[in-house]
C-alpha cells in the first residue's frame, strides 16, 4: 500500500522569496523521476487544510528537494519549517518527462520561469547522465527571482539567465532569449515548467519549429492522487477534448494536447 | 473483540464508515492506499445518464478550514459505469453504494433503471442537492414538493434501497427530510455543502470559475452537526450524517447526535487513508471504555 509518511527537514536554504528544503526519503528519493511530485501536508490541523503539490527538485542519496516560491498561506507557513522538524509527505505522485530513448548528445532545452525552475534541476541531472547537450534557460523578473543559477552552474550545467528589468543576464522575457539564441542551437527536444502564459509561448514555438515539447502544468490541486476533479485543464488527447486531472494526466503533457485558456493568448 | 456493525434496517453496515461520493473517486482510486474491504461502504462519485464535461478551472479554492468547490459533477456516464468501473468494485466485501444524479426527473430514472439490472450494488444515494451544477445553484433539495416528487419517482423505478442526500441550504432541514421520507426513501444522508464563494480583492474576480460553490472540510462541522441532530429527532427512518468529519471523535459527534452511519467527505483529499484511521479510532474509543457495541451510542445524546 502506498502511504504517507513522516520525514525529516534535513537541510534548508533561504533566499528573499524562495525556499529550499531538502527531506529525507529513502522511500521516495528511490522510486522518483524528473518530473513527479509529492503532496505535503502544512500542518497536522485544519488550517491550511489541503496538502499542496511540489515538483521535485533534486533526489540525493536518500534524499529529496523541493524548491518554492513563498506566495500564499501554505508556502509560507512551510518556509518557517526548521532543520530536524518532520513533515507529512505523499508520493512520488503523477508523471514525469518523457526520457525513453536515446538522449545521447541530442540537444535539449530546459526552460524555468521563476518557481517553474523547480522540477528542472533533477531534470538537467538525469539528462546530463544521459550524456544530453543541454542548455537551460532561467527567466524571471528580476535578479532575485533567479536564487538557483549557481547550483545548475556547480553541476557543469550551462543556464542562460534571463529578467525583465535587466539586473541579470538577458533583459527581457525568457521565450524572447530562447526564441533569439534558437538560431544557432536548435533543440531536438524543449522541456519547461513555468507561469501558463510562457508555457503558452514556447508550445507555439515548437509547433511551427516542428520540436517535440513537454511542458510542466501548475493546477491547484485538492487530493493530488485522481479523487477530487480539482486540477483539471483543457486538453486534446487520443482524439478526445476535455478537462483532464494534471495530476493523472501530467503534471508533465506533451505540448501539442494542451487547449490553451483564452486569457493565456 | 468491539462489534463496529450497523443495522440501517433495509442495509448492514460492518461498520458506520462510508467514504462520501464526489471525494473518493470511482472507489478504486484509494485501493493503492487502503484496504476498500474494511470500510463500511463507499459511493462512487455522481453519475449522471450520460457522461458529462464539469466546470472550467479554477474549480477549486481552499478558505479557513473549509474547502469550495464547483466541479460540476463532471463524470463518464452510467454505461461507460457499468461496464467499465463495476466490474473491479464488487468483488470487495463492503457496500458499494451509486450516487445517482439527473438533470430532470426522468434522467434519474434513466440511471436507476441502467443500474437495477447490474449486480453487486447495496443501495443507490440519490443526490438532489448539489449546489455547483446550475450557476444559481438551485437543486431539487431547497423545496419540499420537489424533493416529494423526485424521491417518489425514483422510489417506484428503483429495486434497490434509496438514500436522499439533502442540502443544508433551506431555512428548515427537517422539512426537507420529512418529504423524503414521506415519499418513500429508505433513508437520508446529509450534508451535502454549503452554498459559498471567495472573490480575490485584488483583481476582484471570483476564485472559483463558476462563482459559487460549495463549503465543505471542518468549518461545516458543527452545522452540518446541528442539522444531523434536528433531522433524526423527526425522522423515523435512519440519518447518515456528514460534513467535516476528519477523526473518530468528529464521526461520534454525529453518532451521539442521533446518525446511524457518517460519511467521510474532504477528509479522503488530505489523507487518503482517513476512513480506515476514523474507523481504527472508533474501535478504540469503544475498547478503551469496554463498549461491546457500537451501535448502542447512537442518539445518546445526554
Amino acid at each position: 500500500m502506498k502511504k504517507a509518511n513522516q520525514v525529516i527537514i534535513t537541510d534548508r536554504k533561504m533566499w528573499k522569496d524562495y525556499v529550499l528544503l531538502s527531506l529525507k526519503s529513502p522511500q521516495i528519493a528511490s522510486k522518483a523521476l524528473p518530473g513527479q511530485f509529492i503532496m505535503i501536508r502544512i500542518t497536522p490541523h485544519s488550517y491550511p487544510l489541503l496538502r499542496r503539490p511540489f515538483s521535485i527538485h533534486a533526489v540525493e542519496g536518500e534524499s529529496i528537494a523541493i524548491f518554492f516560491q513563498k506566495s500564499g498561506i501554505g508556502t509560507n507557513i512551510l518556509g518557517l519549517r526548521k532543520i530536524g522538524e518532520m513533515l507529512d509527505i505523499l508520493g512520488p505522485l503523477g508523471n514525469g518527462f518523457g526520457l525513453k530513448g536515446d538522449f545521447s548528445h541530442k540537444k535539449t532545452v530546459l526552460i524555468g520561469g521563476g518557481r517553474g525552475i523547480a522540477p528542472l534541476f533533477f531534470l538537467a541531472n538525469s539528462l546530463a547522465d544521459r550524456k544530453a547537450e543541454i542548455r537551460t534557460f532561467y527567466g524571471g523578473k528580476t535578479s532575485y527571482d533567479l536564487p538557483l543559477k549557481e547550483n545548475f552552474e556547480a553541476n557543469g550545467l550551462k543556464v542562460f539567465c534571463s529578467t525583465e528589468d535587466g539586473s541579470l543576464g538577458y533583459k527581457g522575457l525568457i521565450t524572447d532569449y530562447f526564441n533569439l539564441e534558437m538560431r544557432q542551437f536548435r533543440p531536438d527536444r524543449i522541456f519547461a515548467c513555468g507561469p501558463d502564459a510562457m508555457l503558452k509561448t514556447i508550445a507555439d514555438i515548437a509547433a511551427i519549429e516542428n520540436i517535440p515539447a513537454e511542458l510542466s502544468l501548475e493546477s491547484i490541486m485538492g487530493c493530488g492522487i485522481g479523487a477530487c476533479w480539482g486540477c483539471v485543464k483543457r486538453l486534446k488527447k487520443d482524439g478526445v477534448t476535455g478537462w483532464f486531472r494534471i495530476c493523472q494526466e501530467g503534471p508533465v503533457i506533451p505540448a501539442d494536447q494542451i487547449i490553451w485558456a483564452e486569457k493565456d493568448k | 473483540m468491539t462489534d463496529l456493525s450497523i443495522d440501517l434496517g433495509f442495509m448492514k453496515l460492518k461498520n458506520p464508515v462510508i467514504a462520501a461520493s464526489g471525494t473518493f473517486g470511482y472507489g478504486i482510486e484509494f485501493a493503492p492506499f487502503i484496504d476498500l474491504n474494511h470500510l463500511g461502504g463507499f459511493i462512487v462519485k455522481g453519475l449522471y445518464y450520460s457522461s458529462r464535461e464539469g466546470n472550467p478551472p479554477p474549480r477549486l479554492v481552499e478558505t479557513s478550514s473549509g474547502l469550495i468547490n464547483a466541479i460540476g459533477l463532471q463524470g463518464i456516464g452510467v454505461k461507460r459505469f457499468s461496464e467499465e468501473i463495476l466490474p473491479c468494485l464488487i468483488d470487495y466485501d463492503t457496500s458499494i453504494i451509486i450516487n445517482v444524479c439527473g438533470e430532470h426527473e426522468d434522467e434519474y430514472a434513466a440511471v436507476v433503471d441502467l443500474l437495477n439490472h447490474q449486480p453487486g450494488i447495496s443501495a443507490y444515494e440519490l443526490n438532489i442537492s448539489c449546489p455547483n451544477v446550475k450557476k444559481d445553484g438551485k437543486c431539487p433539495a431547497l423545496d419540499p414538493e420537489t424533493t416529494y416528487s423526485v424521491v417518489k419517482l425514483v422510489k417506484k423505478s428503483s429495486t434497490r434501497p434509496i438514500i436522499t442526500k439533502l442540502s443544508p441550504n433551506v431555512t428548515d432541514i427537517t422539512e426537507i427530510a420529512f418529504s423524503a421520507q414521506e415519499a418513500g426513501s429508505d433513508a437520508v444522508s446529509l450534508v451535502n455543502t454549503f452554498l459559498a464563494m471567495a472573490i480575490d480583492p485584488n483583481t476582484r474576480k471570483p476564485k472559483l470559475a463558476n462563482i459559487l460553490g460549495g463549503l465543505s472540510g471542518p468549518a461545516i462541522k458543527p452545522i452540518a452537526l446541528r442539522m444531523v441532530y434536528q433531522a433524526a429527532g423527526r425522522l423515523k427512518i435512519p440519518v447518515i450524517g456528514m460534513g467535516g468529519i476528519c477523526t473518530g471523535g468528529d464521526a461520534l459527534e454525529f453518532l451521539i447526535a442521533g446518525a446511524r452511519a457518517v460519511e467521510i467527505g474532504t477528509a479522503n483529499f488530505i489523507d487518503p487513508e482517513a476512513t480506515v484511521k476514523i474507523i481504527d479510532e472508533l474501535d478504540n474509543f469503544c475498547r478503551e471504555r469496554k463498549i461491546g457495541k457500537l451501535e448502542t451510542i447512537i442518539g445518546t445524546m445526554k
